[in-house]
Protein backbone atom coordinates (compact mmCIF):
# COMPACT_ATOMS: atom_id res chain seq x y z
CA UNK A 1 0.00 0.00 0.00
CA UNK A 2 1.24 3.16 -0.83
CA UNK A 3 1.71 6.04 1.52
CA UNK A 4 -1.04 8.08 -0.30
CA UNK A 5 -3.60 5.13 -0.37
CA UNK A 6 -2.85 4.58 3.94
CA UNK A 7 -2.46 8.27 5.02
CA UNK A 8 -4.26 10.23 2.31
CA UNK A 9 -2.43 11.98 -0.30
CA UNK A 10 -1.49 15.56 0.78
CA UNK A 11 -0.29 14.53 4.29
CA UNK A 12 1.86 11.89 2.28
CA UNK A 13 2.57 14.63 -0.26
CA UNK A 14 3.68 16.72 2.46
CA UNK A 15 5.77 13.86 3.98
CA UNK A 16 7.97 13.40 0.97
CA UNK A 17 8.32 17.43 0.59
CA UNK A 18 8.85 17.92 4.28
CA UNK A 19 12.07 14.66 4.38
CA UNK A 20 12.99 16.31 1.05
CA UNK A 21 13.74 19.45 2.62
CA UNK A 22 15.04 18.11 5.78
CA UNK A 23 17.11 15.75 3.84
CA UNK A 24 19.10 18.29 1.79
CA UNK A 25 19.32 20.61 4.91
CA UNK A 26 21.21 17.70 6.46
CA UNK A 27 23.47 17.23 3.29
CA UNK A 28 24.23 20.94 3.17
CA UNK A 29 25.07 21.17 7.19
CA UNK A 30 26.88 18.16 7.20
CA UNK A 31 29.18 19.35 4.28
CA UNK A 32 29.44 22.77 5.95
CA UNK A 33 30.44 21.05 9.05
CA UNK A 34 33.16 18.75 7.31
CA UNK A 35 34.36 21.61 5.99
CA UNK A 36 34.86 23.93 8.08
CA UNK A 37 34.81 22.19 11.60
CA UNK A 38 31.93 24.12 12.80
CA UNK A 39 30.34 21.03 14.46
CA UNK A 40 26.65 21.46 15.53
CA UNK A 41 26.27 25.42 14.48
CA UNK A 42 26.84 24.83 10.00
CA UNK A 43 23.03 23.92 10.65
CA UNK A 44 22.19 27.27 11.39
CA UNK A 45 24.58 28.50 8.85
CA UNK A 46 23.32 26.94 6.13
CA UNK A 47 19.65 27.63 6.76
CA UNK A 48 20.87 31.45 7.20
CA UNK A 49 22.88 31.48 4.11
CA UNK A 50 19.90 29.86 2.03
CA UNK A 51 17.77 32.58 3.53
CA UNK A 52 20.36 34.95 2.59
CA UNK A 53 20.05 34.02 -1.07
CA UNK A 54 16.21 34.09 -0.87
CA UNK A 55 16.48 37.60 -0.37
CA UNK A 56 19.64 38.51 -2.64
CA UNK A 57 18.30 40.42 -6.26
CA UNK A 58 18.84 38.13 -9.25
CA UNK A 59 21.53 39.08 -11.39
CA UNK A 60 20.91 38.54 -15.45
CA UNK A 61 23.33 38.44 -18.42
CA UNK A 62 23.27 39.99 -21.75
CA UNK A 63 20.83 37.79 -24.26
CA UNK A 64 19.72 34.95 -22.08
CA UNK A 65 17.47 32.33 -22.81
CA UNK A 66 15.09 32.77 -20.12
CA UNK A 67 12.76 30.05 -20.36
CA UNK A 68 15.09 27.58 -20.26
CA UNK A 69 17.48 29.06 -17.48
CA UNK A 70 14.18 28.83 -15.41
CA UNK A 71 13.08 25.57 -16.92
CA UNK A 72 15.93 24.22 -15.99
CA UNK A 73 17.16 25.72 -12.63
CA UNK A 74 13.12 24.77 -11.68
CA UNK A 75 13.53 21.16 -12.63
CA UNK A 76 16.37 20.20 -10.81
CA UNK A 77 14.99 20.78 -7.22
CA UNK A 78 11.68 19.04 -8.38
CA UNK A 79 13.11 16.25 -9.72
CA UNK A 80 14.89 15.28 -6.68
CA UNK A 81 12.13 16.03 -4.96
CA UNK A 82 10.25 13.29 -7.31
CA UNK A 83 13.35 10.67 -7.08
CA UNK A 84 12.19 10.84 -3.50
CA UNK A 85 8.79 9.83 -4.58
CA UNK A 86 9.86 6.15 -4.53
CA UNK A 87 11.97 5.84 -1.51
CA UNK A 88 10.10 4.57 1.77
CA UNK A 89 9.17 6.89 4.15
CA UNK A 90 8.20 5.27 7.09
CA UNK A 91 7.64 1.89 5.09
CA UNK A 92 5.50 3.33 2.58
CA UNK A 93 6.56 5.04 -1.06
CA UNK A 94 4.34 8.02 -2.09
CA UNK A 95 4.30 5.90 -5.48
CA UNK A 96 4.94 2.82 -5.60
CA UNK A 97 4.47 0.81 -9.35
CA UNK A 98 6.21 -2.37 -10.63
CA UNK A 99 8.59 -0.16 -11.74
CA UNK A 100 10.02 2.08 -9.16
CA UNK A 101 14.01 1.71 -9.75
CA UNK A 102 13.63 2.73 -13.35
CA UNK A 103 10.98 5.90 -12.18
CA UNK A 104 14.18 6.89 -9.79
CA UNK A 105 16.42 6.28 -12.68
CA UNK A 106 14.01 8.47 -15.19
CA UNK A 107 14.09 11.39 -12.69
CA UNK A 108 17.88 11.26 -12.69
CA UNK A 109 18.09 11.18 -16.48
CA UNK A 110 16.01 13.87 -16.91
CA UNK A 111 17.99 15.77 -14.80
CA UNK A 112 20.99 15.73 -17.78
CA UNK A 113 18.32 17.89 -19.37
CA UNK A 114 17.68 20.14 -16.36
CA UNK A 115 21.80 20.76 -15.51
CA UNK A 116 22.21 21.38 -19.13
CA UNK A 117 19.58 23.49 -20.17
CA UNK A 118 21.19 26.00 -16.68
CA UNK A 119 24.19 25.64 -18.97
CA UNK A 120 22.66 26.42 -22.03
CA UNK A 121 20.23 29.19 -19.90
CA UNK A 122 22.57 32.31 -19.16
CA UNK A 123 24.44 32.17 -22.92
CA UNK A 124 27.52 32.48 -21.08
CA UNK A 125 30.89 30.52 -22.02
CA UNK A 126 31.72 28.71 -18.42
CA UNK A 127 28.55 27.77 -17.89
CA UNK A 128 27.51 26.31 -20.91
CA UNK A 129 31.02 24.22 -20.59
CA UNK A 130 29.84 23.22 -17.20
CA UNK A 131 26.50 21.98 -18.74
CA UNK A 132 29.04 19.87 -21.33
CA UNK A 133 30.60 18.10 -18.91
CA UNK A 134 27.88 17.16 -16.80
CA UNK A 135 26.63 15.25 -20.08
CA UNK A 136 30.13 13.69 -20.89
CA UNK A 137 30.04 12.75 -16.93
CA UNK A 138 26.59 11.50 -17.68
CA UNK A 139 27.95 9.41 -20.33
CA UNK A 140 30.23 8.05 -18.14
CA UNK A 141 27.93 6.85 -14.82
CA UNK A 142 24.94 6.15 -16.11
CA UNK A 143 25.53 2.79 -17.25
CA UNK A 144 26.97 1.57 -14.20
CA UNK A 145 24.51 3.13 -12.64
CA UNK A 146 21.76 1.25 -14.51
CA UNK A 147 23.64 -2.05 -13.53
CA UNK A 148 23.47 -1.18 -9.96
CA UNK A 149 20.37 -0.61 -9.94
CA UNK A 150 19.48 -3.70 -12.29
CA UNK A 151 21.38 -6.02 -9.85
CA UNK A 152 19.09 -4.88 -6.95
CA UNK A 153 16.49 -5.70 -9.18
CA UNK A 154 17.75 -8.89 -9.70
CA UNK A 155 18.47 -9.88 -6.43
CA UNK A 156 14.97 -8.82 -5.01
CA UNK A 157 13.08 -10.07 -7.77
CA UNK A 158 10.77 -6.57 -8.22
CA UNK A 159 11.83 -3.42 -9.12
CA UNK A 160 9.30 -2.31 -6.27
CA UNK A 161 11.12 -0.75 -3.69
CA UNK A 162 8.70 -1.88 -1.06
CA UNK A 163 9.63 -5.58 -2.17
CA UNK A 164 13.39 -4.66 -2.56
CA UNK A 165 13.01 -3.61 1.10
CA UNK A 166 10.79 -6.81 2.00
CA UNK A 167 13.05 -9.04 0.24
CA UNK A 168 16.08 -7.95 2.59
CA UNK A 169 14.66 -9.90 5.26
CA UNK A 170 16.83 -12.33 6.00
CA UNK A 171 20.50 -10.77 4.52
CA UNK A 172 21.25 -7.04 3.56
CA UNK A 173 22.06 -6.73 0.04
CA UNK A 174 25.15 -4.93 0.87
CA UNK A 175 26.44 -8.04 1.63
CA UNK A 176 26.31 -9.98 -1.83
CA UNK A 177 26.24 -6.60 -3.63
CA UNK A 178 29.22 -4.58 -2.43
CA UNK A 179 30.61 -3.11 -6.07
CA UNK A 180 26.71 -1.69 -6.87
CA UNK A 181 26.61 -0.34 -3.29
CA UNK A 182 29.47 1.70 -3.87
CA UNK A 183 28.15 2.36 -7.49
CA UNK A 184 25.36 3.31 -6.79
CA UNK A 185 26.79 6.28 -4.13
CA UNK A 186 29.07 7.27 -6.64
CA UNK A 187 26.80 7.50 -8.96
CA UNK A 188 25.25 9.66 -6.61
CA UNK A 189 27.59 12.38 -6.11
CA UNK A 190 28.35 12.44 -9.58
CA UNK A 191 24.14 13.08 -10.67
CA UNK A 192 24.54 15.67 -8.14
CA UNK A 193 28.08 16.78 -9.49
CA UNK A 194 29.35 16.49 -5.89
CA UNK A 195 32.80 15.98 -5.03
CA UNK A 196 35.49 14.15 -6.25
CA UNK A 197 32.72 14.50 -9.51
CA UNK A 198 31.98 18.49 -9.30
CA UNK A 199 33.83 19.37 -12.62
CA UNK A 200 30.78 20.92 -14.27
CA UNK A 201 30.95 23.49 -11.32
CA UNK A 202 34.64 23.39 -10.86
CA UNK A 203 36.69 26.24 -9.98
CA UNK A 204 38.70 26.06 -13.03
CA UNK A 205 35.22 27.76 -15.32
CA UNK A 206 34.60 29.92 -12.35
CA UNK A 207 31.66 27.93 -10.85
CA UNK A 208 30.64 26.36 -14.26
CA UNK A 209 26.97 25.80 -14.23
CA UNK A 210 26.64 27.50 -10.92
CA UNK A 211 28.61 30.66 -12.44
CA UNK A 212 25.87 32.85 -13.62
CA UNK A 213 23.05 31.88 -11.04
CA UNK A 214 22.46 34.21 -8.09
CA UNK A 215 19.90 34.39 -5.27
CA UNK A 216 16.70 32.11 -5.63
CA UNK A 217 18.11 30.50 -8.90
CA UNK A 218 21.36 29.15 -7.01
CA UNK A 219 19.05 28.44 -3.68
CA UNK A 220 17.22 26.34 -5.81
CA UNK A 221 19.99 24.56 -7.63
CA UNK A 222 21.95 24.11 -4.42
CA UNK A 223 19.17 22.61 -2.72
CA UNK A 224 18.18 20.35 -5.51
CA UNK A 225 21.56 18.89 -5.23
CA UNK A 226 21.31 18.33 -1.85
CA UNK A 227 18.37 16.84 -1.95
CA UNK A 228 19.50 14.40 -4.82
CA UNK A 229 22.09 13.33 -2.07
CA UNK A 230 20.07 12.98 0.48
CA UNK A 231 17.40 11.14 -1.21
CA UNK A 232 20.18 8.92 -2.43
CA UNK A 233 21.49 8.25 0.55
CA UNK A 234 17.93 7.16 1.57
CA UNK A 235 17.55 5.29 -1.81
CA UNK A 236 20.76 3.12 -0.59
CA UNK A 237 19.46 2.58 2.85
CA UNK A 238 16.69 0.83 1.55
CA UNK A 239 18.34 -1.00 -1.70
CA UNK A 240 21.10 -2.28 0.31
CA UNK A 241 21.30 -1.88 4.09
CA UNK A 242 18.00 -3.53 4.68
CA UNK A 243 15.64 -0.37 4.43
CA UNK A 244 14.02 0.16 7.90
CA UNK A 245 15.27 -3.51 9.56
CA UNK A 246 16.71 -3.48 12.75
CA UNK A 247 16.65 -5.16 16.64
CA UNK A 248 14.98 -2.89 19.38
CA UNK A 249 14.30 0.68 17.75
CA UNK A 250 11.14 1.28 16.03
CA UNK A 251 11.30 0.75 11.92
CA UNK A 252 11.66 4.31 10.79
CA UNK A 253 14.41 5.45 13.74
CA UNK A 254 16.72 2.50 11.68
CA UNK A 255 15.57 4.12 8.07
CA UNK A 256 17.08 7.18 9.37
CA UNK A 257 19.84 6.31 11.18
CA UNK A 258 21.20 4.59 8.19
CA UNK A 259 20.37 7.34 5.92
CA UNK A 260 22.10 9.89 8.35
CA UNK A 261 25.14 7.56 8.30
CA UNK A 262 25.18 6.91 4.63
CA UNK A 263 25.27 10.74 4.22
CA UNK A 264 28.14 11.31 6.87
CA UNK A 265 29.84 8.62 5.22
CA UNK A 266 29.43 10.26 1.22
CA UNK A 267 30.48 13.76 2.67
CA UNK A 268 33.24 12.62 4.35
CA UNK A 269 34.55 10.60 1.78
CA UNK A 270 33.13 12.63 -0.78
CA UNK A 271 35.17 15.77 0.83
CA UNK A 272 38.13 14.09 1.13
CA UNK A 273 39.23 13.36 -2.29
CA UNK A 274 40.46 15.14 -4.76
CA UNK A 275 38.52 15.99 -7.82
CA UNK A 276 38.52 13.33 -10.84
CA UNK A 277 38.35 15.84 -14.44
CA UNK A 278 35.61 13.99 -16.30
CA UNK A 279 38.12 12.77 -19.28
CA UNK A 280 39.56 10.37 -16.79
CA UNK A 281 35.64 9.65 -15.17
CA UNK A 282 34.80 8.27 -18.73
CA UNK A 283 37.73 5.81 -19.01
CA UNK A 284 37.19 4.63 -15.25
CA UNK A 285 33.28 4.28 -16.05
CA UNK A 286 34.01 1.93 -19.40
CA UNK A 287 36.97 0.46 -18.81
CA UNK A 288 36.21 -0.41 -14.90
CA UNK A 289 33.15 0.31 -13.78
CA UNK A 290 30.71 -0.93 -16.68
CA UNK A 291 32.66 -4.79 -16.01
CA UNK A 292 32.97 -4.19 -12.75
CA UNK A 293 29.09 -3.81 -12.18
CA UNK A 294 28.31 -6.72 -15.00
CA UNK A 295 30.25 -9.19 -13.35
CA UNK A 296 28.48 -8.17 -9.93
CA UNK A 297 25.12 -8.48 -11.75
CA UNK A 298 26.39 -12.15 -12.99
CA UNK A 299 27.02 -13.10 -9.23
CA UNK A 300 23.91 -12.16 -8.34
CA UNK A 301 21.72 -13.71 -11.03
CA UNK A 302 23.96 -17.41 -10.55
CA UNK A 303 22.99 -17.06 -6.30
CA UNK A 304 19.21 -16.17 -7.24
CA UNK A 305 19.04 -19.42 -9.73
CA UNK A 306 20.83 -21.37 -6.91
CA UNK A 307 18.09 -20.05 -4.43
CA UNK A 308 20.14 -18.04 -2.74
CA UNK A 309 17.83 -14.82 -1.95
CA UNK A 310 14.88 -17.43 -1.44
CA UNK B 1 -12.62 -1.13 -27.52
CA UNK B 2 -12.83 2.43 -25.57
CA UNK B 3 -14.84 0.98 -23.21
CA UNK B 4 -12.21 -1.26 -21.57
CA UNK B 5 -10.64 1.98 -19.98
CA UNK B 6 -12.12 4.18 -17.45
CA UNK B 7 -13.58 7.88 -18.89
CA UNK B 8 -10.00 9.47 -16.85
CA UNK B 9 -7.93 7.25 -18.73
CA UNK B 10 -9.26 8.42 -22.02
CA UNK B 11 -9.74 11.55 -20.84
CA UNK B 12 -5.83 11.93 -20.32
CA UNK B 13 -4.95 10.19 -23.18
CA UNK B 14 -6.56 13.01 -25.38
CA UNK B 15 -4.84 15.54 -23.38
CA UNK B 16 -1.61 14.24 -23.35
CA UNK B 17 -1.82 13.19 -26.88
CA UNK B 18 -3.03 17.08 -27.86
CA UNK B 19 0.07 17.91 -25.77
CA UNK B 20 2.70 15.85 -27.38
CA UNK B 21 1.28 17.28 -30.59
CA UNK B 22 1.58 21.12 -29.62
CA UNK B 23 4.95 20.54 -28.29
CA UNK B 24 5.63 18.22 -31.36
CA UNK B 25 4.44 21.54 -33.43
CA UNK B 26 6.42 23.84 -31.53
CA UNK B 27 9.31 22.40 -32.73
CA UNK B 28 8.83 23.86 -36.15
CA UNK B 29 8.33 26.87 -34.44
CA UNK B 30 10.95 28.23 -32.65
CA UNK B 31 13.87 29.94 -33.79
CA UNK B 32 16.52 28.33 -31.72
CA UNK B 33 18.39 25.03 -31.83
CA UNK B 34 17.63 24.14 -27.94
CA UNK B 35 14.55 25.50 -27.70
CA UNK B 36 13.99 22.89 -30.55
CA UNK B 37 15.51 20.29 -28.58
CA UNK B 38 14.21 20.08 -25.68
CA UNK B 39 10.23 21.00 -27.37
CA UNK B 40 10.87 17.83 -28.73
CA UNK B 41 11.44 16.02 -25.36
CA UNK B 42 8.41 18.14 -24.15
CA UNK B 43 6.57 16.24 -26.70
CA UNK B 44 8.20 12.94 -25.80
CA UNK B 45 7.49 13.18 -22.17
CA UNK B 46 4.37 13.85 -23.31
CA UNK B 47 4.17 10.62 -24.73
CA UNK B 48 5.94 8.85 -21.53
CA UNK B 49 2.74 10.17 -19.83
CA UNK B 50 0.26 8.61 -22.03
CA UNK B 51 1.99 5.09 -21.22
CA UNK B 52 1.44 6.05 -17.45
CA UNK B 53 -2.08 7.00 -18.04
CA UNK B 54 -2.35 3.05 -20.03
CA UNK B 55 -1.07 1.31 -16.87
CA UNK B 56 2.77 0.70 -18.43
CA UNK B 57 4.54 1.80 -15.50
CA UNK B 58 8.02 0.27 -16.78
CA UNK B 59 7.92 1.98 -20.84
CA UNK B 60 6.86 5.12 -19.59
CA UNK B 61 9.93 5.27 -17.11
CA UNK B 62 12.07 3.95 -19.61
CA UNK B 63 10.58 5.89 -22.76
CA UNK B 64 11.33 9.06 -20.48
CA UNK B 65 15.04 7.89 -19.15
CA UNK B 66 15.96 7.03 -22.93
CA UNK B 67 14.29 10.32 -24.82
CA UNK B 68 15.50 12.54 -22.30
CA UNK B 69 19.77 10.99 -22.33
CA UNK B 70 18.83 11.06 -25.63
CA UNK B 71 18.06 14.33 -26.84
CA UNK B 72 20.34 16.02 -24.32
CA UNK B 73 22.88 14.00 -26.51
CA UNK B 74 21.63 15.05 -29.51
CA UNK B 75 21.46 18.88 -28.44
CA UNK B 76 25.11 18.74 -28.34
CA UNK B 77 25.20 17.80 -31.61
CA UNK B 78 22.68 19.93 -32.91
CA UNK B 79 24.36 22.87 -31.71
CA UNK B 80 27.50 21.96 -33.28
CA UNK B 81 26.32 21.05 -36.60
CA UNK B 82 23.42 23.64 -36.89
CA UNK B 83 23.81 26.76 -38.68
CA UNK B 84 23.42 29.75 -36.20
CA UNK B 85 22.51 27.55 -33.61
CA UNK B 86 21.45 29.97 -30.58
CA UNK B 87 18.73 31.86 -32.85
CA UNK B 88 20.64 34.83 -32.50
CA UNK B 89 19.27 35.21 -36.50
CA UNK B 90 16.17 33.73 -37.80
CA UNK B 91 16.62 29.83 -38.17
CA UNK B 92 14.19 27.23 -38.88
CA UNK B 93 13.89 23.29 -38.55
CA UNK B 94 11.67 23.50 -41.65
CA UNK B 95 12.91 22.22 -45.39
CA UNK B 96 11.00 21.92 -48.30
CA UNK B 97 7.75 22.95 -46.31
CA UNK B 98 5.56 22.53 -49.50
CA UNK B 99 6.71 18.72 -49.93
CA UNK B 100 6.43 17.81 -46.72
CA UNK B 101 3.18 19.18 -46.22
CA UNK B 102 1.75 17.17 -48.85
CA UNK B 103 3.74 13.95 -47.47
CA UNK B 104 2.32 15.08 -43.97
CA UNK B 105 -1.65 15.52 -45.16
CA UNK B 106 -1.00 12.12 -47.00
CA UNK B 107 0.38 10.41 -44.31
CA UNK B 108 -2.49 12.13 -41.91
CA UNK B 109 -5.33 11.05 -43.82
CA UNK B 110 -4.24 7.23 -44.74
CA UNK B 111 -3.32 6.77 -40.81
CA UNK B 112 -6.79 8.63 -40.26
CA UNK B 113 -8.90 6.65 -42.56
CA UNK B 114 -7.63 3.74 -41.35
CA UNK B 115 -7.96 3.92 -37.86
CA UNK B 116 -11.51 4.48 -38.03
CA UNK B 117 -12.38 1.93 -41.30
CA UNK B 118 -10.57 -1.03 -39.85
CA UNK B 119 -12.30 -3.71 -38.06
CA UNK B 120 -10.31 -3.81 -34.68
CA UNK B 121 -10.06 -7.23 -32.98
CA UNK B 122 -12.02 -7.69 -29.91
CA UNK B 123 -9.81 -8.30 -27.21
CA UNK B 124 -9.05 -11.69 -25.73
CA UNK B 125 -8.51 -12.39 -22.24
CA UNK B 126 -7.85 -9.77 -19.56
CA UNK B 127 -5.09 -7.02 -18.73
CA UNK B 128 -2.42 -8.57 -16.82
CA UNK B 129 -1.95 -7.53 -13.08
CA UNK B 130 1.29 -6.28 -13.59
CA UNK B 131 2.14 -5.23 -16.99
CA UNK B 132 6.25 -5.37 -16.48
CA UNK B 133 6.34 -8.72 -15.31
CA UNK B 134 4.28 -10.26 -19.07
CA UNK B 135 6.55 -7.38 -20.38
CA UNK B 136 9.73 -9.14 -19.21
CA UNK B 137 8.32 -12.69 -19.80
CA UNK B 138 7.63 -11.66 -23.63
CA UNK B 139 11.04 -9.99 -24.15
CA UNK B 140 13.11 -13.09 -22.29
CA UNK B 141 11.06 -15.66 -23.44
CA UNK B 142 8.15 -15.58 -27.08
CA UNK B 143 10.18 -12.62 -28.06
CA UNK B 144 13.70 -13.29 -27.35
CA UNK B 145 14.92 -13.94 -30.67
CA UNK B 146 13.56 -10.75 -32.59
CA UNK B 147 14.69 -8.81 -29.24
CA UNK B 148 18.65 -10.40 -29.16
CA UNK B 149 18.82 -9.60 -32.92
CA UNK B 150 17.62 -6.22 -32.70
CA UNK B 151 20.33 -6.13 -29.42
CA UNK B 152 23.31 -7.23 -31.76
CA UNK B 153 22.10 -5.30 -34.90
CA UNK B 154 22.01 -2.06 -32.69
CA UNK B 155 25.34 -2.49 -31.49
CA UNK B 156 26.73 -3.67 -34.18
CA UNK B 157 25.66 -0.19 -35.93
CA UNK B 158 27.16 1.57 -32.68
CA UNK B 159 30.59 -0.34 -33.51
CA UNK B 160 30.60 0.34 -37.13
CA UNK B 161 29.21 4.53 -36.57
CA UNK B 162 32.18 4.68 -34.18
CA UNK B 163 34.75 3.02 -36.92
CA UNK B 164 33.57 5.26 -39.56
CA UNK B 165 33.56 8.47 -37.62
CA UNK B 166 36.40 8.06 -35.92
CA UNK B 167 39.86 8.92 -37.77
CA UNK B 168 42.27 7.29 -35.38
CA UNK B 169 42.85 3.59 -35.52
CA UNK B 170 44.92 1.22 -34.13
CA UNK B 171 48.05 2.01 -36.15
CA UNK B 172 47.92 5.76 -34.96
CA UNK B 173 47.68 4.07 -31.26
CA UNK B 174 50.38 1.50 -31.51
CA UNK B 175 52.41 2.08 -34.03
CA UNK B 176 53.20 0.82 -37.60
CA UNK B 177 53.91 -2.63 -36.30
CA UNK B 178 51.38 -2.07 -33.27
CA UNK B 179 54.38 -3.07 -30.68
CA UNK B 180 54.28 0.34 -28.58
CA UNK B 181 53.88 -0.58 -24.97
CA UNK B 182 51.45 2.04 -24.11
CA UNK B 183 49.17 3.50 -26.53
CA UNK B 184 48.95 6.93 -27.96
CA UNK B 185 46.45 9.08 -27.25
CA UNK B 186 45.23 12.69 -27.43
CA UNK B 187 43.38 12.14 -24.32
CA UNK B 188 45.47 11.11 -21.42
CA UNK B 189 42.26 8.97 -19.91
CA UNK B 190 42.02 7.68 -16.18
CA UNK B 191 43.75 4.18 -16.37
CA UNK B 192 47.46 4.11 -15.49
CA UNK B 193 49.24 3.45 -18.92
Amino acid sequence: MTSAAAWGTWPAVLAVLGVGLALGVLVAAVDRAVLSGTGVRAGAEVLRSGTRLLTEQRRTTLAPDPLLWRLGTASVPVLALLSLAVVPIGGRTLLSTSADLVWFNAMEAILWAAVWLVGWGPNAVHALTGGYRFLIQGLSYELPLMFALITVGLGAQSLRTTEVVAAQGGLWFVVTMPVAFVVFLASAAAFAFWGPFAAPAGPDIAGGVLSELSGVDRLLLELGRAVFLGASAAMAAALFLGGDAGPWLPGPVWQLLKTVALVVLLVVVGRRSPLIRPDRIVEIGWMVLIPATLLQALVVAVLVLTGFYA
Amino acid sequence: MLTDVSGWTVAAVIALGGLSVATGIVVFVVDSMARATFALLASFLAVASILVALELPYLAFVTALMMTIEMAIMAVFMVMFMMNPAGLMPMTMVHNPRGSAVLGAGVFTVLTVGIWTIEWPTRRGEPPADSTVQLGEAIMGSHMLVMLVIGVALFATIIAGTVLATARGRYDRFGADLDAAAPDDPVPGGLPR
